[in-house]
């Protein structure tokens, strides 16, 4: 690595022993990295240094580092996912950042999200929202032929927009009000489009937005906070879509 | 009951409330501009509004959305305050580019809104409709029957008619999210629309600015 | 030798599953409901098992390391699935898709598992549509299909460039059902250290939950293990960064064999390493050498100018540029297949023709597409990986560059082979059942269905296949043995000495107190790996590495450093001592099988056993076998070769030919 490609940054960090732990800051002067070095390279940079010196490294959810899995969070100055848009943490390289820059590194902040350890944040909540309605009730093997019912190219595209939700919380993490209107939208919305998900759709509405509301997420005022900060850039016209799902399924009632 | 219950009820009926509010004001607006061209007319519009049961019940039941959009707003608030958590994040976050000013703000701008309006009651409210109502109509008889005249003399004051500016730019503010957001609530929103219904919001709540504030400045205007 | 019975059913080869179904033992549904089965992994094959199972009525427990079972990662696969649906009218078949996929393994895979594999194949596509899964569509309102490397039929369905993520998250949406039914228990952020054998059988897993940092005990009647590939042996891969081997290495020293290790797949399209610090690869998809031309310089001076930095791929005119696919192999060029990309671009480099900082890499450019096509045409086609590979590298591929003698020169991409996936694995019957009774292995985990080497767009199909519709249905056979259904309780004394072994292995590695890091000793691994049992393969070299792995092993037991303590809540460093520790393991398996194959086949690549224009050369006659590797009580011992001699009915075993 040419000598002239090194850059310093400052990393400050979110330290906190244990869910009922009393966390606080710590700031690490001088992480050695490079600009082609990915965010999440240099956090392990600095936890090798810190293992040397035998201290704990710091703790953050992670795994493919490819944009995809949704386990990387991490609220980067001020920004889920750090500030570049349409890409998750591990997608975000150091060249984003300056020589000798502070950078700010906090966990998803949440009553619906508990950090656990450091900057890792249990997000069961999500899954738990997921159990509540978010599949197509059949069992295994009793599928007809998969061209049996077309399906229109733009309800098929648009379901798809809506299923690439990763499920990884920037957009609780991003709301003022800790709403996950835009993660449970994603799903219902996939399934109101298609056809094999309409039979169950007045079910599965209710039975998600009260299993979401249950768990104590905030109520959406709008703000588009979410979309602005989702990697996957999921539209709010889920939201509405849902809004309407839910309101149908109520006034049937 | 899901209407309580439920976020999405609770939010259909901040929507609910907000868009006949919006409605009311269009209407207010509306009657306000008639006073710019002739006072005469005004008064004759008012005085068809006065205490009769429809006029009391339409003011009952605009001071019962009042309520209703105040109470699910408070509500809402907490409740958001406590899904956010108690630990606050140390970083202020500069706004996405997408995110409006208006739409973080709702609450403040309504606490501004709320503040103005009870100004503005006392300016008008307490001295035309509600003297009728209370069946005290003689005493202020001679005094504030004429409400072009009304307008008139509160305009008259250059601090008034600052106060009353603000207070519509705050409306501004609150209409420009409060009328699409209500739309998206409700479902009636998507990708093609979304566009559509900010052009509206933003029609819609300039001219009912620029139609209560012509009225201030007009009346201002009167007295010099 | 300890003998090994593949249990493969009598009769013609497309004969053999529907009378397998026809003859098993089933279990009833009022037995059902009191049999636990263990999935450990929540991929394509874990999930689908999971759920498939509950919806049959078994009592499922269901671990996996991510915080959500939605994150392991089959999610990150692109391209697509194949299926012999013929919804094209193309001529395929169930029997098109078992020749392509068995040719494509060159002849090293087991027919009848194959054979079952196309077979089942339809069927997963009409259960993940039923599922929701929004595959790509034509205007008609019908399933569109592209074609994929290794075939002549396009069979591919596909979810834009994220079928993986789709195929899982339909797999999560039935786990999740099955979850809310209460029949299958899930547990996050536990990871398997080991499996618990009663009378011989396992019947029960330690598992340590990462969050308290506690061992727990689960009993069960029976084991699955869809605990994915050992592709992270090499430090760096396209795997994730919590992918690892320890189950399928827990399961190889309870007696479960290890096949074919050494079959490991080397993609020749990924973002080259960047720095001693990188610790993942990213892959490109291989659609890109549909336009791109892949070159070196011809002039060494110009290479070294070029790993110095001095001056750029754009600067180098035409002249001299070494297209040395398209020299060394004219009929099929840039496009020829995977292993054949990968070795050529490291025999390059070998010879110091490596472009960037590293010498590990070659260009990847499109200047002569974007003249001909004109940059909006290229775009349109890789616009998106373009994109990736800007916000990575920091280079736009389609920005002009600088122009020679008239001629416009683009931003070259820069890419070099990185290990993706693995087709060794845990040896398994026809059953899927391993040489270990009541355990059990699927998806990448197992060896079964890809022999030497895997075709695109088929990991997702044989992970689906063996969770909906093999498992589930293999398992009963094991199952109705009614000797196994009273209960083990976790209060015996064969759960109490595994998970005081668990935790002696944990006090070992926390008590070395050394002084390296894991990852420092990781990274060592990883070199040796991709240097010695790499691509290309010699007797030297792979006993070189085994003397290395060996002074490795000594170095990690010795001068590891672990922080922290055996039982606190996410002792991160702890866990990857833990997997490296296996990766060691699994790293000399790797060796040892390369060593013993004679022979070039798939992803084995030994340069002594090659044709004499540097095409594999395999050996039918000495090496037409399944390796299994039978453990010998220590991890040090060299494991007993076990051969599974394979038998071909269906298919003649050829040469495959890329030449002409």
């Amino acid at each position: 690595m040419a000598l002239d490609n090194i850059m310093k940054v400052n990393l400050k960090v979110w330290r906190q022993a244990g869910p009922k732990e009393k966390g606080e800051f710590v700031t690490y002067n001088d992480v050695e990295t490079t600009p082609d070095t990915s965010f999440l390279e240099t956090l392990d940079i600095l936890n090798e240094t810190l293992v040397e010196k035998g201290e704990e490294p710091i703790v953050f959810d992670h795994d493919c580092r490819e944009g995809i899995c949704g386990m990387c969070s991490l609220f980067i100055n001020g920004h889920p996912h750090g500030p570049a848009t349409g890409a998750t943490t591990c997608q975000l390289y150091m060249r984003r950042f300056k020589d000798g820059e502070t950078i700010t590194v906090e966990p998803w902040r949440s009553a619906a999200f508990p950090v656990i350890k450091d900057l890792m944040v249990n997000r069961n909540a999500f899954d738990q929202i997921q159990q509540a309605g978010g599949y197509v009730s059949f069992n295994c093997g009793g599928a007809q032929d998969a061209n049996a019912i077309p399906i229109s190219k733009l309800d098929a595209d648009e379901a798809m927009d809506s299923a690439t939700c990763i499920g990884c919380g920037a957009c609780v993490a991003a709301c003022k009000n800790g709403s996950a209107m835009l993660f449970v939208s994603a799903k219902v919305s996939q399934f109101a489009l298609l056809p094999q998900g309409r039979v169950e759709a007045v079910q599965r509405v209710k039975a998600m937005v009260a299993k979401m509301d249950e768990l104590g997420f905030g109520n959406c005022t709008n703000t588009r906070a979410c979309e602005a900060e989702c990697p996957k850039k999921i539209s709010i016209s889920n939201i509405a879509r849902m809004n309407r799902e839910f309101l149908c399924a109520k006034f049937k009632d | 009951m899901w209407l309580i219950d439920s976020s999405i009820g609770r939010k259909l009926i901040m929507s609910i409330t907000g868009l006949f509010l919006i409605l009311f004001l269009i209407f207010h607006m509306s009657m306000n501009v008639v006073a710019i061209f002739s006072g005469e007319s005004y008064n004759k519009i008012c005085e068809f509004l006065g205490a009769n049961w429809y006029a009391l019940v339409g003011t009952a039941v605009l001071a019962g959305g009042f309520v209703l959009h105040i109470i699910f707003a408070t509500i809402l608030t907490l409740r958001n305050q406590k899904a956010r958590g108690a630990q606050a994040y140390a970083y202020q976050q500069d706004q996405p580019g997408k995110v409006e000013w208006a739409s973080k703000n709702m609450l403040v701008l309504g606490l501004i809104v709320l503040v103005g309006l009870c100004v503005h009651l006392t300016h008008f409210w307490a001295k035309m409709q509600l003297p009728e109502i209370m069946g005290a109509e003689e005493e202020y008889a001679g005094q504030f029957a004429d409400g072009a005249a009304l307008i008139k003399l509160t305009f008259s004051n250059w601090k008034i008619c600052v106060v009353y500016i603000v207070w519509f730019i705050a409306i501004w503010f609150h209409l420009t999210h409060g009328f699409w957001s209500s739309f998206q609530t409700m479902g009636l929103n998507g990708k093609t629309w979304f566009p559509r219904l900010k052009c509206i919001a933003n029609i819609v709540s300039t001219l009912i600015f620029l139609g209560f504030a012509a009225v201030v400045v007009a009346g201002y205007l009167q007295n010099l | 030798m300890a003998e090994i019975n593949s249990r493969i059913p009598e009769g013609p080869v497309a004969e053999k599953w529907t009378n397998y179904k026809a003859h098993q033992k089933l279990v009833n549904p009022a037995n059902k409901r009191k049999l636990d089965v263990i999935v450990v992994g929540t991929g394509l094959a874990g999930a689908s098992a999971a759920s498939t199972l509950a919806e049959m009525g078994f009592h499922v427990l269901n671990f996996c390391i991510q915080d959500s079972p939605r994150r392991a990662h089959s999610i990150a696969a692109q391209g697509g699935i194949n299926a012999a649906k013929n919804y094209q009218n193309d001529g395929d078949s169930v029997y098109r898709l078992f020749y392509d996929t068995v040719k494509g393994g060159d002849y090293r895979a087991r027919e009848a598992n194959v054979y079952r594999l196309a077979e089942v194949s339809a069927n997963i596509i009409d259960q993940c549509v039923a599922q929701g899964v929004p595959f790509a569509r034509d205007y008609g309102g019908l399933l569109a299909n592209r074609s994929f490397g290794g075939a002549q039929v396009s069979r591919t369905f596909y979810a834009k460039g994220q079928t993986g993520q789709q195929l899982l998250l339909g797999a999560y949406s039935s786990l999740n059902r099955q979850i809310k039914a209460g029949k299958v228990d899930s547990y996050n952020r536990y990871e398997m250290h080991d499996i618990v054998m009663v009378d011989g059988r396992a019947r029960g897993i330690i598992a340590k939950n990462l969050v308290t940092g506690k061992f727990e005990r689960f009993s069960a009647h029976a084991v699955v293990l869809a605990t994915g590939g050992y592709g992270n042996t090499y430090f760096l891969s396209t795997n994730a960064m919590g992918c690892n081997c320890s189950a399928a290495i827990a399961a190889y020293r309870k007696g479960a064999y290890m096949a074919n290790p050494s079959y490991v797949q080397i993609h020749p399209t990924c973002i080259p390493v960047h720095g001693d610090k990188q610790s993942k690869l990213t892959l490109m998809s291989e659609s890109l050498r549909n336009d791109g031309r892949i070159w070196v310089p011809k002039d060494i001076e110009d290479a070294k100018k070029l790993q110095r930095g001095e001056i750029k791929g754009s600067d180098i005119p035409e002249e001299k540029r070494d297209y040395y696919l398209e020299r060394r192999y004219p009929a099929f060029g840039n496009l020829v297949p995977r292993d054949v990309a990968s070795r050529a671009a490291k025999e390059r480099c070998d010879h110091g023709f490596g472009v960037n900082n590293t010498g590990l890499a070659v260009f990847l450019d499109f200047s002569e597409a974007i003249n001909r096509l004109g940059i909006d045409v290229v775009r349109q086609r890789y616009g998106n990986l373009f994109d990736m590979y800007e916000e990575i590298t920091d280079v736009n591929p389609g920005e002009f560059a600088n122009e020679i003698n008239g001629v416009k020169y683009y931003n070259p991409m820069m890419i070099f082979p990185a290990i993706h996936y693995t087709m060794g694995g845990l040896w398994v019957d026809y059953e899927l059942q391993t040489s270990v009774p009541g355990l059990f292995a699927i998806g990448e985990c197992n060896f079964s269905d890809h022999g030497a080497n895997r075709l695109g767009a088929s990991a997702l199909m044989q992970g689906l296949a063996d969770g909906y519709f093999v498992l589930p249905y293999t398992i009963q056979n094991y199952l109705s043995d009614q000797k196994i259904w009273p209960k083990v309780s976790t209060d015996v004394k064969e759960f109490d000495e595994v998970e005081k072994s668990c935790k002696a292995d944990m006090d070992k590695l926390m008590n070395i107190k050394g002084k390296r890091s894991v990852d420092s000793i990781h990274k060592e691994l990883g070199h040796i790996m991709w240097e010695y049992v790499g691509m290309g393969r010699t007797k030297e070299s792979l006993e070189t590495a085994l003397k290395k792995l060996k002074d490795l092993r000594k170095e990690f037991e010795t001068n590891l450093f672990v922080p922290g303590t055996v039982e606190e809540p996410m002792n991160i460093e702890l866990d990857k001592a833990f997997h490296l520790r296996d990766f060691i393991t699994m790293g000399e398996l790797i060796a040892r099988d390369a060593l013993s194959r004679n022979e070039s086949c798939g992803g084995h690549f030994r340069e002594e056993y090659q044709t004499e224009e540097g095409e594999a050369k395999r050996d039918d006659e000495n090496y037409f076998y399944v390796g299994c590797w039978n453990y010998q009580g220590d991890d040090t011992k060299e494991p007993e070769l076990i051969k599974e001699p394979l038998t071909y009915e269906a298919i003649k075993v050829q040469t495959r030919n890329y030449k002409s």
